[in-house]
């Protein structure tokens, strides 16, 4: 087998793991998702007939495979709360979560491989210190409250951008980059501390090694014996990190979002869990698994580019 | 010195080079009073054990010494001509970048760890040409090609786009050579080329460094620890100890009429047929640490004929034969008390015949002890 069919395989089965974990995790949590739509005062017969209804009251196997069986077809079921399918619901949210994942990526890696680089340049100065200390903090504030200050500071003292009012794309894409930028900042604090502190330590391992003597024997200029022999070298383990991460920048933008009040999966996936709306939680969780196992997927393609040692076989 | 090398122009010129270690209470010097000269076209062997501090030499010669260390005292004048000769412990970085790669390039030790792991072998060797020669792609690739004819790599077209991981031992040397010498550089250094390699691979290396010096002219500065490898490339050699120049002289000189006992150790510890069921002779002892110097002679620890003056003062090169050099107090003495040179010549020889006998005599007497 190729490589691509075996990744391929694992892919499906990572998924279909993560399903099953969601499935059960969900019916074993006490909770009622007729009781949470009906209110405590339903009586029994009238939650016996939700049940039956949204089909909970069906065993969980045979719940499972009726679920998966849709699942393959795309059609995730109707959610319990809402009435609407799921794919829908779910399609209306992707582009606020997604643009601030990718605003929030984007933002990391331009700022964190400049200031990767100079930490590792400027090695035990001034520089590096004032890094050093910047990424303590980054790494200390917990995002959430990055986004309050921000808020507080931006959005409502200066004035720079408009809070809690979502501007969708389809609108205006400038106003909706505005009301995504703060938050997309809040989120890649800690992403930007992280790579940095990855990129500067394996810069500086980079340059103490043999072919940099040999770049400089041949006459480069240090810039150009950074940006191209030694960064090229320092970005493998850093991609891996940026990948990695990208998972925890989803579920960051979950926090993020309640925070700014952003309408995307996570408004939904908190409604959706608190009203143990099992369609709609699993229709979410299998689209952030099937996104970050993807994300992974990419990260390992571009070690092929970065690192040719490594074959794809 | 004696005028030795009147006619050639003298292409480096090192003249009494300290480099020491930076930043320490104690001056501790890694390199201690060194001068060497390379003429056009000439191939200078320097020979010494590990730590004698021929490296740190040859990396002070393109500016490229360690954080830890620094020139201090000394110069090193590089030039084609007289005239235009520069002072390399002078210049800025940024003139010494025009320099090296393009006047002056190196071979390092370990082809497996030398080139960049993540560029194609094309993009190294073509990147000299552009940065110095101001070639376009195409010109450089052109070159490149040329390059790789030139140090005997075969399918050289394919290689421009291969990964060094692709290629072997010997053929990442190869590369290496090619990247050193795309410039045409009046002096190529190479710091112990072969010794990463196997020994027919060895010879193969040699070979090409030695088509570069006789078709380019280049001269070469050729660094090892294996005084078997420098017999066969060199045209002079200095033999370093400690930090410090302890012997120089043609090959002839060093091989034939060795004259410090280093030198003579040196050549004793190699295997000869002729000398097969015997013990192979080791210097007793190893190169003294920098803290460990003292103001004598830094071999006196390690040398049986070692005397008090050898313990307090440092011994001054000093001629020996035609362009022959050594610093040795018992020869020195040898040299005054007989007061002709001719027969100092002849009379050092059979010191030297009789250092080499005790010596094995010395050495057996060590086994037995053992």
């Amino acid at each position: 087998m190729n490589y691509y069919a075996r990744r391929l395989v694992t892919l499906f089965l990572t998924v279909l793991f993560v399903v099953v974990l969601t499935f059960t995790a969900f019916r074993i949590i006490p909770g009622n998702p007729a009781l949470a739509i009906l209110g405590t005062e339903a009586s029994n017969e009238q939650i016996a007939l939700l049940e039956a209804k949204l089909g909970t009251d069906r065993p969980l196997l045979v719940q499972f495979g009726h679920w998966l069986g849709n699942a393959a077809l795309l059609d995730f079921g109707e959610s319990l709360r809402f009435s609407e399918p799921v794919l829908k619901l779910i399609v209306s949210r992707v582009p606020v979560t997604l643009s601030l994942a990718l605003l929030a990526l984007v933002i990391s890696v331009c700022t964190a491989v400049p200031l990767g680089i100079l930490a590792a340049k400027s090695h035990g100065k001034k520089w590096d210190a004032l890094i050093s200390i910047g990424t303590q903090f980054g790494l200390a504030i917990p995002s959430f409250w990055m986004g309050i200050i921000l808020i507080l500071v931006f959005g409502l003292t200066l004035r720079w951008f408009s809070v809690s009012s979502y501007v969708p794309w389809s609108e205006s894409p400038i106003l909706a980059l505005k009301s995504i930028v703060l938050p997309a900042v809040a989120l890649a604090i800690p992403q930007i501390a992280v790579i940095v502190r990855y990129l500067r330590t394996t810069m500086l391992e980079q340059l103490n090694l043999d072919y940099v003597r040999t770049a400089r024997s041949k006459g480069l200029s240090e810039r150009s014996i950074q940006y191209i022999h030694v960064l090229k070298n320092a970005l493998l383990p850093v991609i891996t990190i940026v990948g990695i991460n990208f998972g925890e920048l989803l579920a960051g933008s979950l926090v993020i979002e309640q925070v700014f009040t952003l309408p995307g999966f996570g408004s939904l996936l908190i409604t959706a869990i608190g009203n143990r709306d099992y369609p709609l939680v699993q229709g979410l969780v299998l689209l952030i698994a099937v996104t970050v196992i993807i994300i992974n997927f990419i990260v390992d393609l571009s070690y092929r580019w970065l690192d040719p040692k490594i074959r794809l076989k | 010195m004696v005028g030795n090398q009147v006619e050639r122009q003298k292409i480096l010129d090192i003249r009494n080079l300290r480099i020491e270690l930076k930043g320490r209470r104690e001056r501790l010097a890694v390199v201690d009073g060194v001068s060497l000269s390379v003429s056009q076209g000439e191939t200078l062997g320097i020979v010494g054990e590990s730590g004698c501090g021929k490296s740190v030499l040859s990396l002070s010669m393109l500016g490229l010494l360690p954080k830890a260390m620094e020139i201090n005292g000394g110069e090193i004048w590089y030039g084609e001509r007289e005239d235009e000769a520069q002072p390399l412990h002078l210049l800025k970085p940024k003139e010494l970048r025009k320099i090296r790669g393009r006047e002056v390039a190196m071979v390092f030790q370990d082809p497996m760890s030398s080139l960049n792991n993540s560029l194609t072998i094309g993009y190294q060797v073509t990147e000299g040409l552009r940065l110095h020669l101001g070639y376009s792609r195409q010109e450089a690739a052109a070159q490149a090609i040329e390059l790789f004819r030139k140090v005997g790599l075969a399918r050289p077209e394919k290689l421009l786009k291969e990964y060094p991981h692709q290629l072997s031992g010997g053929m990442r040397q190869r590369v290496m050579i090619a990247i050193a010498i795309a410039c045409n550089p009046g002096l190529l250094i190479a710091d112990e080329p072969t010794t990463a390699l196997d020994v027919t691979i060895q010879a193969q290396i040699l070979e090409v460094m030695r088509q570069i010096r006789d078709q380019d002219g280049t001269s070469i500065v050729l660094i090892s620890h294996d005084l078997g490898l420098i017999a066969e490339m060199c045209d002079r050699i200095a033999v370093m100890y400690a930090g410090r120049i302890v012997e120089e002289g043609s090959v002839a000189d060093i091989f034939d009429r060795p004259r410090h006992p280093y030198t003579i150790g040196l050549l004793n510890s190699i295997p000869s047929p002729s000398h097969k069921g015997h013990r192979l002779h080791s210097i007793p002892g190893a190169v003294p640490a920098l803290h460990e110097r003292s103001v004598g002679c830094n071999f006196a620890p390690r040398c049986q004929y070692a005397m008090e003056c050898c313990r307090i003062e440092q011994p001054k090169l000093s001629p020996v034969g035609f362009g022959h050099t050594t610093s040795c107090f018992l020869v020195v003495e040898e040299g005054v008390r007989k007061g002709d040179n001719r027969n100092t010549a002849d009379r050092a020889e059979g010191t030297g015949e009789v250092l080499y006998e005790t010596s094995v005599a010395a050495e057996g007497t060590g086994a037995a002890s053992r």
